[in-house]
């Protein structure tokens, strides 16, 4: 009997490697490698084109970010609004890509125990924020997240320039020589707790017409 | 949304979305077998000595699967988003339009109607009152608590007292506005001593009990110091969100201790602004709901 063509590929094991990563990449090829080449999703601009004001994370917001990625937070709060009217009664404005440029590794998540936190920032006082990590049932008494008591200490600033360096080299941001010199200044005396409320208190709140 | 920094990519993306449909087109034909009549063909393998397989065609609603993938890939791309720029108008964005659309027809009279109505008249309304309370506890339950009761430094705002003012114009403002309440710290003006008087003082205000010889001298410290915004009669002025210090009601605590922190180091609370978030149409609402948890 005539050799199959489905028999030349099942007996030649190097055929089959190579056809099977070219049909599996056409996804990727087609759904991911273009977002590389457009502007909502590389530059600081929102899905119509307008600017938006995003920058990259000041030293404290930075540390206080990598500290709220330690303690898990994305287990149970995502950072993502997704565009239905009953995500943006409760949360605001839908996030939009250009609003996470600067954003690595992304903190989107996927599960909501708690709230999404795409747009916390400027929706609590520093204060709440304050007592409600420290412990959430002194403000919110049928909270189920956990405490986080450890934060009141000092951060740990000895490697935040080496962390800006490595940031200018995997994404779009550009911390000047200056801005990488007065990083240890800039987190002189901050708690844990401070960096994680200023990194709190600035999310999502590039698009300030909330609605 | 497809805005791509060059025209390559829309092309790039077309191409290979309809490659890969024309392939797999090209996949189900060149393997479209008929069973032939007469004996089936065996498939050259023999396994276990004896076990052998016969070479049929698969069945033929498996291959009607793989068409049907086909035909519902060239629909869904004829009408959603996903060939290159095309039907970017039936993407998400205009699908959450249309939502906010559908939302608005239905809801936007009910708002217009308790928008149109006396604030008063709404707080006394049960069906208002009911939206208001859902509201509440969406936007303002984190901070103010599920039953309104407040917390330490948040306000209770089932009592009668208000930092600043009841009316339903202040309630408005403060829910649009938000608020910044500010007691500078008096330690250094007092002095340790002078600050323990000061807050004697003001328990015996409350009748609470105090020290009635350092209350005696705290009423000096008082008048020099605390009268400009908290008035010569301590009941507060609403102006500046300076509370009532005879009410016995308590932001932070009326021990001793915890008003010697507050007049040493000050106090800096802060209400943040809601107004561009929720909109003016449940702004009065929630200022209704405000005023109908007071009333009691």
């Amino acid at each position: 009997m005539a050799q199959s063509k489905h028999e030349k590929i099942e007996r030649n094991v190097f055929l089959m490697i190579v056809l099977t990563l070219m049909t599996v990449s056409v996804g990727g090829l087609v759904e991911i490698v273009p977002l590389f080449f457009q502007h909502s999703t590389t530059t600081a601009i929102d899905h119509k084109g307008n600017a938006l004001d995003v920058k990259p994370y000041d030293p404290v917001r930075l540390v206080g970010r990598d500290i709220y990625v330690r303690e898990g937070c994305y287990n149970c709060h995502s950072q993502m609004i997704r565009p239905f009217r009953a995500e943006t009664e409760r949360y605001g404005h839908y996030s939009v890509a250009g609003e996470y440029i600067y954003d690595h590794p992304f903190q989107w998540g996927s599960k909501r125990t708690g709230p999404d936190l795409a747009r916390v920032g400027g929706r609590y006082t520093d204060e709440w924020q304050r007592v409600h990590l420290l412990n959430p049932r002194d403000v919110v008494p049928e909270s189920n997240m956990p405490a986080f008591p450890w934060l009141d200490r000092p951060v740990k600033a000895d490697d935040i320039q080496d962390k800006m360096r490595a940031l200018n080299k995997v994404g779009l941001h550009k911390y000047s020589d200056e801005d990488i010199a007065a990083a240890p200044a800039a987190l002189a005396g901050k708690t844990e707790l401070d960096a994680v409320v200023a990194y709190l208190q600035g999310l999502g709140t590039a698009i300030s017409n909330f609605r | 949304m497809a805005d791509f920094i060059s025209g390559f990519w829309n092309m790039y993306v077309m191409v290979l979305v309809a490659l890969s449909i024309l392939f797999c087109v090209f996949v189900l034909v060149s393997n479209m077998t008929k069973r032939e009549k007469g004996p089936i063909e065996l498939h050259g393998h023999v396994w276990d000595e004896t076990l052998a397989e016969y070479n049929n065609p698969l069945p033929r609603w498996w291959m009607y699967l793989f068409w049907i993938t086909i035909v519902f890939a060239v629909v869904y791309l004829a009408i959603y988003p996903g060939f290159g720029n095309s039907n970017q108008s039936r993407g998400q964005w205009a699908q959450y339009n249309a939502e906010m659309q559908a939302a608005q027809e239905r809801f936007g009279p009910v708002f217009a109607k308790y928008r149109a109505m006396d604030v008063h008249a709404v707080a006394a309304d049960p069906e208002a009152v009911a939206m208001g309370n859902r509201m509440f506890l969406t936007y303002c339950a984190q901070c103010h608590g599920s039953a309104a009761q407040g917390a330490k430094s948040f306000p209770n705002l089932t009592d009668s007292e208000w930092l600043w003012g009841g009316a339903p114009e202040n309630i408005t403002e403060t829910i649009t506005n938000g608020r910044n309440g500010v007691m500078p710290p008096f330690g250094p003006a007092l002095g340790a001593d002078g600050v323990k008087d000061v807050a004697n003082y003001v328990r015996s205000l409350n009748g609470l009990a105090h020290d009635s010889v350092r209350a005696q001298r705290g009423k000096e410290g008082f008048e020099a110091n605390c009268v400009a915004c908290h008035g010569a009669d301590a009941k507060g002025n609403p102006m500046l969100g300076a509370p009532n210090l005879t009410d016995n009601r308590w932001l932070y605590g009326s021990s001793e201790s915890v008003i010697v922190e507050t007049i040493t180091l000050g106090r800096n609370n802060k209400m943040p602004a809601f107004g561009d978030f929720l909109g003016e149409d449940k702004v009065h609402l929630l200022t209704a709901y405000v005023l109908s948890l007071s009333k009691k």
